[in-house]
């Protein structure tokens, strides 16, 4: 009962748009596909819709292959990033319009457009034509739809994109409750790290047309299993660092000699280091602790907090920590990272697990 | 103002009118439709299309002239060969049929060019979500091209009612308004009146109505589609 992928790609002339996929969705429950633009989200919402064919591979729903069966017959629904409505029907006729599709009789529909509505507070506006609500309600009129469909497959596609901050906190945190109750499986496409942090549920992160990794979203988040998907599910984007195993120790550039107490074992070899914007202080007070230096850049100040921008070697990185930091571009800086908040990745690109 | 001849030019004008639209917009929105929406065949199409307007209108009044001609012409002589007594020098029927057909050869390719623009500015998205919900393709068409569309229709309906008030150059061309006063419009009896017989008074006159006619059709058709958009 759940939504397969089995060895599926999809190629448009000679650019591979998904590179073959093997996934299993959850039923029933809310699932994030994250990932940078062009990493494939929509090509592969595409194709669990049936809207488009793949190349290779197959989908099933529910245990049964659906790869060839037209979408009008798959129940299933799709909201997207610009606000689709019927331009000439009241609100009412825009959610109960899959209904009528359905041929279900008034007495039939009424009851569950106006749960739908309600749901999502556009009660009010039931007469109002698509072009006299605002972008928010506009958006929410197409979620009725989708809600009120009944489909048991709900694809969102960067659904709150186009929304301004206030009301795409608000919505975010409506929507996994919103379809909880119907038991559908929802997928919804976002490049929002934080996003997906906050829908909670499970995560598939996608990267170059690859769905690299999926789980429950914090598992996902903590544990990555290769740097693609770290990189993936790091904004500000993931520090980076080579180094080489010695008999000593880790080497880098510009001579850099660091010990890692949770890799002491890892064989002689390279790899790569990555740690978090929030891990990268510019304060040291642990015992486990790095301790590296930068040049600013850049500051970023959003009121309680500073994204420092910083190059190290051919490195660009980025510090993210509490307080308004003014410094000046130019400035050496001292920096400290707990070694056991880094991930380590073989020249696979492989998480190396740490030794606790 | 009670001339009989400027009524009669009006009526035919006002017949001509409704005639076009009533051909012209259904199916430039038809060819429209059915054009590609990607390939080559997109620029083909648009050149084709773009042809005829690109031709001036005596040319158009002349090649015409020259296609009809009933007895050497290839439209002329093709009709009468499966049985038309077709002659638009002398049946008034015929030559209304040829002024009106030369017009929608003329000027369908306009209403298409406005049509397809206004289709392809509708995402795709569009056409996905009533994939989805199982929509007919005629429910497509109501309930999304047609809407999306409205606002270049109305341009295009606007642009060909004005246009076709000013015709004048092709039915002067194919055999000057006649036979007798058949394809007399009122562009045509205008020029008449005001440089054949130089009554300019009353030639001013008309020209003021005339005006005033256009600009209350355009004014009330205008209102009438907007209507909805506004309140």
């Amino acid at each position: 009962m759940s939504l397969e992928f089995h060895e599926l790609s999809k190629q448009v002339y000679d650019e591979v748009h998904i590179a073959h996929t093997d996934l299993s969705l959850n039923p029933g429950v809310f699932n994030v596909l994250l990932g940078p633009t062009l990493s494939g989200k929509t090509s592969l919402m595409r194709l669990m819709a049936g809207l488009d064919q793949p190349s290779t591979g197959s989908v099933w729903f529910k245990g049964q292959n659906v790869t060839g069966i037209a979408v009008q017959r798959r129940n299933l629904a799709m909201v997207y990033q610009q606000f689709i409505n019927f331009p000439n029907m009241s609100v009412f006729e825009n959610i109960a319009s899959p209904l009528r599709i359905q041929k279900l009789s008034e007495s039939q529909l009424r009851p569950r457009v106006e749960k739908g509505a309600e749901l999502l507070k556009l009660t009010p506006y039931m007469h109002r034509k698509p072009n006299e609500l605002s972008g928010g309600q506009q958006q929410r009129t197409a979620l009725a739809r989708a809600l009120v469909k009944g489909a048991d497959l709900v694809l969102l596609d960067e659904p709150l994109v186009n929304l301004d901050y206030k009301l795409r906190e608000e919505l975010r945190e409506e929507l996994p409750r919103l379809f909880a109750d119907t038991g559908a499986t929802v997928v919804y496409a976002t490049t929002e790290p934080h996003e997906a942090l906050l829908m909670g549920g499970y995560t598939a992160t996608m990267r170059e047309g690859r769905v690299t990794q999926y789980g429950p979203t914090h598992e996902v988040f903590r544990k990555p299993h290769d740097l693609a998907t770290a990189k993936a599910f790091s904004d500000p984007p993931l520090n980076i660092l080579n180094l080489k195993r010695t008999a000593q120790g880790f080497e880098g550039e510009q001579g850099l000699s660091l010990k890692l107490p949770p890799f002491q074992n890892v064989p002689v070899d390279e790899y790569i280091l990555g740690f978090r914007p929030h891990h990268l202080q510019i304060q040291g007070n642990a015992k486990d602790i790095l301790e590296l230096s930068g040049e600013v850049t850049v500051t970023e100040i959003t009121g309680s907090e500073s994204f420092i921008h910083l190059k190290w070697a051919e490195h660009d990185w980025v510090a993210h920590t509490q307080g308004v930091m003014h410094l000046p571009p130019g400035e050496k800086l001292e920096l400290y990272v707990s070694a056991s908040n880094c991930l380590l990745f073989d020249d696979q690109e492989q998480l190396v697990p740490a030794q606790v | 103002m009670r001339s009989e001849r400027f009524h009669d030019a009006l009526g035919r004008q006002l017949l001509f009118t409704l005639l076009i639209l009533l051909i012209e917009v259904p199916l430039g929105v038809g060819i429209a439709l059915t054009m590609p929406r990607q390939g080559i065949g997109v620029t083909i199409c648009l050149v084709l299309m773009a042809l005829p307007l690109l031709i001036p209108w005596n040319v158009v009044g002349a090649m015409w002239n020259i296609f009809a001609l009933p007895d050497i012409g290839l439209l002329g002589k093709m009709l009468n060969g499966v049985g038309f007594d077709y002659n638009f020098t002398q049946n008034p029927f015929w030559a209304w049929a040829t002024v009106v057909a030369m017009d929608v050869w003329h000027w369908t390719s306009l209403v298409v060019l406005l049509c397809y623009a206004g289709l392809r500015s509708i995402p795709d998205a569009y056409y996905q979500t009533s994939k989805i919900d199982g929509a007919t393709s005629w429910q497509v068409f109501r309930y999304i091209q047609l809407p999306k569309m409205k606002r270049v229709l109305t341009i295009a309906l606007l642009l060909r009612l004005m246009d076709s008030f000013m015709i004048y150059t092709e039915p002067f061309v194919l055999n000057g308004g006649g036979p007798g006063n058949s394809t007399t419009f009122l562009s045509i009896d205008l020029v008449k009146v005001a440089l054949g017989q130089f009554d300019l008074g009353p030639a001013a006159a008309m020209s003021i109505i005339y005006f005033f006619v256009v600009l209350l059709l355009c004014w009330v058709l205008y209102t009438l589609m907007m209507r909805d958009e506004t309140n």
